[in-house]
Order: structure tokens, then sequence, then C-alpha cells
């Protein structure tokens, strides 16, 4: 087939645009820093989640070490099930400590993982048994309230 | 009495409407099922990919450089007032992928190439070329329409995606190298509030549709213009009118579908 100078521009279109999705995808978009690779899925009761959402983040010493995959409520305990998907390469021991923390003062809720010090390591099913749930504002202020009208009057 | 005559006007129009829109749809039908000896010839489709795509990609590159910049700009004073500056990146990111990306780029295409083909096949038609081409045993659905078709539904998502990149590159151009937001925060936000498959591929989809929508409506009014002076300048401006409105309102919809606030 002969080659004509238009196939050459439609080409470096083409180029163009599929280089643009790419970088998209890898510089702009999460494909780039976290790829799904060997995940093991715990489990974790929560009396309060706050506004933690599918696909948070899971975080374990400021590194990010999995997501949140699942959240329902469990009408047995009737309270929040949260399920999330670690990363293989990193194994936690059996009383690792969940608790959920936000990014500023304001931010996005995340989970935050304590290792604790048994010997065992959580595998694939199991359930994280200590957990912290969210604090939500409005408590944290009904709390300072009502501990500031508790104080003798000067 | 002049009101029933109004009425009789709405009524007239309303039917043309509806009328107008079955024939596009047999049309765009028609243009499906001839798409096949389409793709045997494939250098037809190269050649339109060349007048639709490649010449349309200045003004996307251009625009979407601009619509990034003024976004950084924009979105920094408003983050200033938050103290959030350094969400600058994952407002400019967001912003260009799932809206501004597909949505503008299919309003530029629009004007750019949508109007040229509905002028194209206009004047084929009025200068007698499709007759003469049926009278060759020609199929003019599958010789003209469809290679167009295809270049413009395969073209759209490419210039998308390339105006949300370099739009994306505006807004880092304003809000890093010029204002001085953290250059670590900016893209590490932006990846961490970026999601391929919610925000990029919805986007490309977005995209996809538009340049079906765009390039049905410009060839169907271009095929369907009245083969006079004032009848193809009539068809164009109304590709543009069309298609642009179509854009809106399917962005609507279709961003009512993609993004229900979970």
């Amino acid at each position: 087939m002969e080659r004509t100078t238009v196939d050459l521009w439609v080409g470096m279109f083409v180029v163009a645009g599929i280089a643009a999705l790419v970088m998209l995808a890898m510089k702009v978009g999460n494909l780039g820093t976290y790829n799904v690779s060997e995940t093991y899925q715990v489990h974790a009761y929560f009396s309060n989640i706050g506004g933690l959402k599918p696909k948070a983040s899971i975080k374990s010493a400021g590194v990010l070490v999995g997501r949140v995959t699942d959240i329902t409520l469990d009408t047995e305990r009737y309270e929040a099930k949260v399920v999330m998907d670690l990363d293989k390469r990193y194994q936690f021991p059996k009383d690792t400590f969940a608790n959920i923390m936000t990014s500023g003062l304001l931010g996005e809720q995340y989970i935050g993982l304590m290792p604790g010090g048994d010997e065992q390591m959580l595998k694939n099913g199991e359930q994280l048994k200590k957990t912290q749930s969210a604090m939500v504002l409005e408590e944290m202020i009904g709390k300072f309230l009502y501990s500031k009208a508790d104080e003798p009057a000067k | 009495m002049p009101a029933v005559k109004a009425f009789k006007g709405i009524g007239h129009r309303v039917i043309n409407a509806v009328w107008r829109i079955g024939v596009a749809t047999r049309f765009f039908l028609l243009t499906l099922t001839h798409s096949g000896s389409g793709f045997r010839r494939f250098h037809l489709i190269i050649k339109e990919l060349f007048s639709t795509g490649v010449m349309s990609l200045i003004i996307i590159m251009v625009a979407g450089l601009f619509v990034g910049m003024v976004l950084g700009l924009q979105g920094y004073e408003t983050l200033k007032r938050y103290g959030s500056e350094s969400a600058l990146g994952s407002m400019v990111a967001l912003s260009l992928v799932r809206e501004l990306g597909p949505v503008v780029a299919a309003l530029l295409f629009a004007s750019r190439a949508g109007s040229a083909m509905t002028a194209e096949i206009g004047l084929m038609r009025a200068t007698e070329q499709i007759s003469a081409m049926e009278m060759m045993a020609v199929n003019p659905i599958a010789r003209i329409v469809a290679p167009r078709f295809w270049a413009g539904v395969i073209s759209m998502p490419l210039l998308a995606a390339l105006f949300s990149a370099v739009g994306v590159f505006g807004g880092y151009l304003v809000g890093v190298v010029q204002i001085g937001v953290d250059e670590g925060s900016f893209w590490s936000q932006m990846q961490a509030a970026v999601d391929f498959r919610e925000d990029i591929l919805n986007g490309v989809i977005k995209s996809f549709v538009f340049g079906i929508v765009v390039t049905v409506i410009a060839l169907f009014e271009g095929y369907d213009a009245p083969p006079t002076a004032e009848g193809v300048s009539g068809a164009t401006t109304r590709t543009v009118v069309t298609s642009s409105l179509a854009i809106l309102m399917l962005d609507f919809v279709l961003t009512a579908i993609m993004f229900r606030g979970n």
C-alpha cells in the first residue's frame, strides 16, 4: 500500500491522542500510584464510621496499604461492617488497632492501622477486633459544652 | 382567526421536528449497516480523519491550554479563601476530565468539523454529485457518509483526551510555575482525587457519545439540506445550533447517570 503524508499526520494524531489518554491515566489519575496487586481481605466493626466512604484509603504509619471496599450495617450488632483490601506485601499482627482518622481538620476520612505485638499475622477473611470510631465534630463540641457547664462558677 | 393559526403553526413545527428525528434515526441506522464496506475502504476513513481530527488539533489544544490556565487562576482565587490551595490540582483535573474536556472539545468539534461536514455534503447534494453516484450504482451512504461518521467517532475521544491533558498542563503552568503552589501537593492531590474508571473512563465514554451525536447531526443536516445556497447555509447553522444543544443536554443526562453522588 502506498504511503502518503496524510497517513503520517493521521498516525501522529492517533498517537498523540492515545498518549494523552495514557498520560491522563498515569499522571492525573490513580492508575500509576495504586495498582491492584495481590490483596487480602479483612473486616472490622465500628460503632460509628463518620464520613468514611468506599475506596477510602487505609494507611499505616502514613503509608497507603489498602482501600476500603465495602461498608454495610450489620443488623445483628447494629454496627458498621467495613471490609478492606490490604496489599499482600504488608502483613499485620492479629491485634492491630484500626482507627478512623481525618486528614486535616475537615479533610477526607481514612483508616489508620496501628500494629500490635501479636506474633500471629492477620489472614484473609479475618477480623480486626480492636477499633476506634470516627470522631464526630458535633459530639466533641457537645461534650466540651457539657464539661464546661459542669464546672463550678467562679 | 390568528390564535388558531398560531396553534396550527406550533403543531406543524412539532410534527415536522418529530418527523425529522425519525428520518435522522433511519439515516443513522443506514449509516451503521453500510459501515462494513466503509471499513473495507479504510483509506477513505484515513482521509476524513485528517480533515476532521488533525485539522481540529490546533484549535483544540490552544483552547485546552487556555481553559486550563483560566481554571488554574480562578480555582486558586477561590481555594485561597479556604486555605486549601494545594487542592488546586485535583480541582483543575476533575473539572477538565469529567466535564470541560468532553463538552468543550465536542462544542469546538461541532463548530470546526461538523459545520464543514454539513457544508461539504450539502454542496455535494446541491451540485448533484450524490445523484451522479447513485446513477453509477455507488451507494453514497457507504462512500461518503460512513467514512466521515467513523472518522468523527474515532477522533472525538482522542481530541477530548488531548484537550484535558493540555488543560491540566495549562493549570500546572499557572498554578505551579506562575503562582507557586507546591508542585508535589499539586500532583499528589490530583492523583488522589482522580479515579481512572470513575472519572477518566467516564469522560471518554462521554466524548464517545458526543462524537456519535455531533457527526450524525452534521451528516444528516448535510444530506438532508435543500439543494440551494440558502439551504446549505441554513443546514450549516442548524448543525452547529442543534449539536451544541444536544451536547449540553446529553451532558446533563450522562452526568446524572454516571456521577450520582455516591
